[in-house]
């Protein structure tokens, strides 16, 4: 019994002892933190992508505080929590549109191959080989650096041999971006559906000799574009999102298919009738127009 | 003379052929857990040697002026677990006031060590061969450092294991646990190992 007693004395003194210490030991070491990171973390992703470049959401919310990251650099987080984030930190909501990755190439098996790659399934490390297993330099090799690098699930690797991104999934946190050693994925507007899906800035001939969906440079889609939101820039055709409304007209022009997304036969042709007809009207309308100025003019 | 041929033999035995993972099987869980990255694992490493090291002195002291004292002994157990949640608890606050870049380098690695059981393993292997407090310290710390040499061969081996050709099924900690069991053998060769 007192064996008992004297151990129930004796480790309760000790913890005690202990508990005390590390008391006193807290309002010591106390270190102050500003309660306003918890919060910021708290509107964060919490996936750790390192997308925004930290490592970590806890870098990320710290850099926030810090002021060396805008509120916004969170981008899974979403709008929502940005403007929750501004709140904290006193500042304006911040204004914009959702983005979501997209991937500048739709080659992947209409590309010519070199070489067979036999090497680890690792974009990085196929691009170190000879310059890569593809003879298109900016196109997909496939091997999913960046479906690797997406915590979200949005990447994959497409049916026809190029990755893809689901929109819905994609949070444009960019870490795909961030793996893909040919730098072909970029951000764009959630709500623009059309865009070039080709990087390849070689001119004509060798643009086509390497992949059947390359974009050659050949400036139809400029020329077709009604609001002036297609340009030819160093051999690609690229998009301004400012300007492009989704008429998908210049899908239709394209002789390459690479403007996803892509027209199919039918509807070019279709779409050829109609312009053959609108030049047909046209001309009809400027002959009648010459001939009842001829009479007039009689 | 002695006492230092006798630290050497220590500090030999728990590195290499009494290896506190290869040989005597604590501490698997962090060594599991956090061996994918070597980075990862070297933060591991050095914060269990030094918690190892120094749970080991203070726990010397707790079981000679506290436990023995009162006939105790078979408190042990009990006690020492005490002593290693609060001596971890303690170090991380005095970390984050004093070295904060050691906090942060230790970061999530120093609260996980209050559980892992080769800390514990090591002050009770102390007080089982009656160590005296050097001898004790001494084993505390090569007794971590066997464990930072374990972890991070392991890690380095994990990581190099993305280039090896193995059944697809044999994915994820299978083959950590092939690798780890691979790795025992290879340092039960240390146990021939008699210099004295």
């Amino acid at each position: 019994m007192g064996n008992m007693i004297a151990a129930i004395v004796v480790l309760g003194v000790l913890g005690a002892a202990f508990g005390l210490v590390l008391a006193v030991a807290s309002k010591i070491f106390e270190v102050k933190k500003d309660p306003r990171e918890e919060q910021i973390l708290s509107h964060l992703a919490g996936a750790n992508c390192g997308g925004c470049g930290f490592p970590g959401c806890g870098g990320c919310a710290a850099a926030i505080l810090a002021g060396t990251a805008p509120v916004t650099a969170c981008a899974p987080a979403g709008p929502e929590n940005a403007a929750a984030i501004a709140k904290i930190m006193g500042q304006e909501a911040p204004t914009g549109e959702r983005q979501v990755a997209f991937v500048r190439c739709n080659g992947g098996l209409n590309a010519k191959k070199r070489f067979d790659y036999v090497g680890v399934k690792d974009c990085t490390a196929a691009t170190k080989v000879a310059a890569g297993p593809l003879d298109c330099a900016f196109g997909c090799l496939g091997f999913g650096s960046c479906v690797a690098a997406c915590q979200f699930g949005a990447m994959s690797i497409g049916p026809n041999g190029s990755a893809v991104v689901d929109p819905d999934k994609c949070t444009a946190c960019m870490a795909c971006a961030n793996a893909c050693p040919r730098h072909l994925i970029v951000s764009v507007p959630a709500s623009k559906k059309v865009h070039v899906a080709c990087a390849n800035q070689d001119k004509g001939k060798a643009a086509m000799s390497v992949c059947s969906s390359s974009c050659i440079g050949c400036g139809l889609c400029q020329k077709e574009c009604k609001k002036d939101a297609i340009h030819v820039v160093n051999g690609v055709a690229v998009i301004d999102y400012d300007k492009c409304v989704g008429c998908k007209l210049c899908t239709k022009v394209c002789p390459r298919d690479a403007i996803l997304p892509a027209a199919t036969a039918e509807e070019k042709e279709k779409y050829k009738a109609i312009k053959k007809a609108q030049a047909e009207k046209a001309k009809a309308a400027a002959e009648a127009k010459a001939a009842e100025a001829a009479g007039a003019a009689q | 003379m002695d006492q230092i041929f006798e630290l050497l033999a220590i500090t030999l035995g728990a590195i290499l052929a009494n290896n506190f993972i290869f040989s005597q099987f604590l501490g698997i869980c962090p060594f599991l857990g956090v061996s994918k990255k070597i980075d990862t694992a070297v933060g591991m490493g050095i914060a269990v040697t030094f918690v190892m090291g120094l749970a080991s002195a203070v726990c010397y002291v707790v079981n000679e002026f506290v436990l023995t004292r009162f006939g105790l002994e078979y408190m042990q157990t009990v006690a020492f677990i005490l002593v290693i949640a609060s001596l971890v608890q303690f170090i991380e606050m005095f970390l984050q006031k004093s070295m904060p870049s050691l906090y942060t380098a230790l970061g999530v690695y120093l609260p996980l060590i209050t559980t892992n059981c080769a800390v514990l393993g090591v002050v009770l292997l102390n007080v089982q061969s009656n160590y005296n407090f050097i001898s004790s310290v001494v084993y505390g710390i090569t007794g971590g450092l066997g464990f930072l040499l374990a972890i991070v061969l392991f890690a380095s081996i994990r990581e190099r294991l993305v280039f090896a050709d193995y059944p697809k099924n044999w994915d994820g900690f299978p083959i950590a646990l092939v690798t780890a069991g691979l790795m025992a053998l290879a340092f039960m060769g240390f146990s021939g190992l008699k210099v004295w």
